[in-house]
């Protein structure tokens, strides 16, 4: 099996796929991002906490133009997992309406975004539709 | 409390594509007829507030040495599509504060042709897989997880808020849209006067489910520029001038407040709903009282969420109250009769100061044959993503 790597460093991989947040000790705030303090109270203190593998489509757009490279059309979407809120494309599904809902359920899934020199396999995450979803 | 603030001279130059202008030129045009719509010149301007995003900063000197260098002090403004709001509140604060009695806002952007203004450019990925930036991200994100396009982004604003109350589809937003276009035929400096069939308006190219093309804001050249005067200085001009000045009943800017999922997506209702309750606070006034609103409907999918972050139906209500044609020119909150910024156009700079000219030429009866007739007040709205929002509250002059 190839080195992999995640595309951010907010998905740990192992042992399962999981996305895991800076939450702040103080007062709960959840972030995805390095921090320098708490944007909610100004606390300086974040421990991680992991964020529930499936949720809810909360808001959704259908990209038909993007930046030259991007692959469209894709499903950009706002997931509410368990209350905390989580973007990532929705994969996995046709990207149209008829397909697409505003509250379907959705579960994390990861894909192999490329493989740079050395072999090592960058590995992004998105949601897929939970009803025959593909696991393993 | 301090002294009431007004508009004494507004000026907006036609939206639209100006190849033979450049920056400063569209800012000079539109500084030199505001001055003139006032009856002052530079040397009565105590202050001078520049809003300028593409140009690469630093618009307010470059300007002087083509209008009048006369030495006041110059802010240069940068707040996203907040800005031209910002540079009229960086003026009216000069005035409240006591620092001179006349200054001057201008707001100016060259965007024509402009395509996608975010997520337009993706960084080829690296030949190795090294993590950096605030996510330690090893590629880029934008098209990988979520999106950074402005139409995609509203999108899901739009999409957000009917997931919350409901009622809400593509023919909706594609009706919003229908409205906006068909007000701009009245506005012959809008960037596009055309009137679209709502058939045309869901047909046309997608940018972002569910804004198709006609439902984004139009990218165009434009510039706008107001004088403000303090109440003790008006009273001190001819009556005609203070017949014409409109009041600044309200001056609000805000951002965003921490709340869960708001640097997930751009939240940009709460900050309107606060700056939009200051401003009612500082009019004495609600929204019941306004007779036409300028909010920015920077994508159809926007409007929607601003008609009730600005109050003017009950909270979840926005899509049973455009279907009521409330929003219509006709109809009893005309909003964006201007056009807005689907077809009128959003030179982003300028827009915060276009808004208010379209309302004061209302409130002064100067709106021709798109005039609201007998109105008395209104309200000017924009957000810049980031996020900053400007809510102005403008009434006519009793004099």
């Amino acid at each position: 099996m190839p080195e992999r790597i995640p595309l951010v460093d907010y998905l740990v991989l192992d042992p399962e796929p999981r996305l895991v947040a800076h939450q702040c000790t103080a007062c709960g705030a959840r972030f995805f991002d390095r921090r320098n303090a708490c944007a909610a109270c100004g606390g300086t203190t974040f421990h991680p906490a992991e964020i529930a593998t499936t949720g809810e489509v909360r808001a959704f757009t259908i990209v038909s133009l993007a930046a030259p490279g991007v692959p469209v059309p894709f499903v950009a979407a706002v997931i509410d997992c368990s209350g905390t809120s989580v973007r990532g494309n929705l994969i996995n599904v046709d990207p149209d309406p008829e397909h697409v809902t505003l509250g379907m359920k959705v579960a994390l899934a990861t894909y192999v975004v490329g493989t740079d020199t050395h072999g090592t396999e960058a590995i992004g995450f998105g949601f897929e539709p939970l009803e025959g979803a593909r696991h393993g | 409390m301090a002294e009431d603030i007004w508009i004494l001279g507004i000026h907006m130059t036609k939206f639209g594509k100006h190849p033979d202008q450049d920056t400063v030129d569209l800012a000079a045009e539109a500084v030199v007829g505001a001055l003139a719509d006032g009856g002052v010149t530079m040397r009565d301007m105590g202050v001078l507030a520049a809003g300028n995003l593409m140009g690469g900063g630093g618009l307010g000197q470059p300007l002087q040495k083509q209008v009048g260098q006369t030495g006041i002090p110059v802010y240069n403004v940068a707040n996203a599509c907040a800005t031209g709001a910002t540079a009229l509140r960086t003026a009216v604060m000069a005035l409240k504060a006591g620092e001179c009695d006349m200054g001057l806002a201008v707001g100016v952007e060259k965007l024509a042709g402009a395509g996608l203004l975010a997520g337009s450019s993706r960084a080829q990925d690296s030949d190795t897989w090294t993590p950096h930036g605030r996510f330690g991200e090893v590629a880029a994100t934008d098209g990988r997880i979520g999106t950074s396009t402005m139409p995609g982004v509203f999108a899901q604003i739009g999409m957000e808020y009917g997931h919350r109350y409901g009622g809400v589809d593509f023919e909706l937003f594609a009706r919003i849209s229908e409205k906006n276009h068909a007000h701009s035929t009245l506005n012959p400096l809008a960037s596009y006067q055309k009137r679209f069939s709502l058939e045309e308006i869901m047909g046309d190219v997608m940018i972002a489910y569910p804004n198709t093309r006609p439902m984004c804001s139009a990218n165009c050249d434009g510039a706008a520029a107001a004088v403000v005067v303090t109440d003790a200085k008006l009273k001190t001009l001819s009556l005609e001038q203070q017949r014409r000045a409109v009041k600044i009943a309200a001056s609000v800017l805000t951002t965003d407040p921490y709340e869960e999922a708001c640097q997930v997506l751009p939240n940009v209702n709460t900050l309107t709903r606060n700056a939009a309750q200051i401003a009612y606070e500082q009019a004495g006034i609600g929204p019941e009282d306004l007779d036409l609103v300028e909010l920015h409907d920077c994508f159809a999918t926007a409007e929607l969420v601003h008609y009730d972050n600005l109050g003017l139906c009950e909270e979840g209500g926005a899509a049973d109250f455009f279907r009521s044609g409330a929003t219509w020119r006709d109809g009893r909150m005309p909003v964006n009769v201007s056009g807005g910024l689907e077809s009128k156009g959003h030179p982003i700079a300028a827009t915060g100061i276009a808004n208010i000219w379209e309302v004061c030429h209302h409130l002064r009866g100067e709106a021709g044959d798109r005039q609201i007739e007998g109105a008395k007040v209104g309200l000017a709205h924009v957000i810049g993503l980031g996020q900053a929002c400007g809510v102005h509250i403008l009434e006519r002059s009793a004099a």
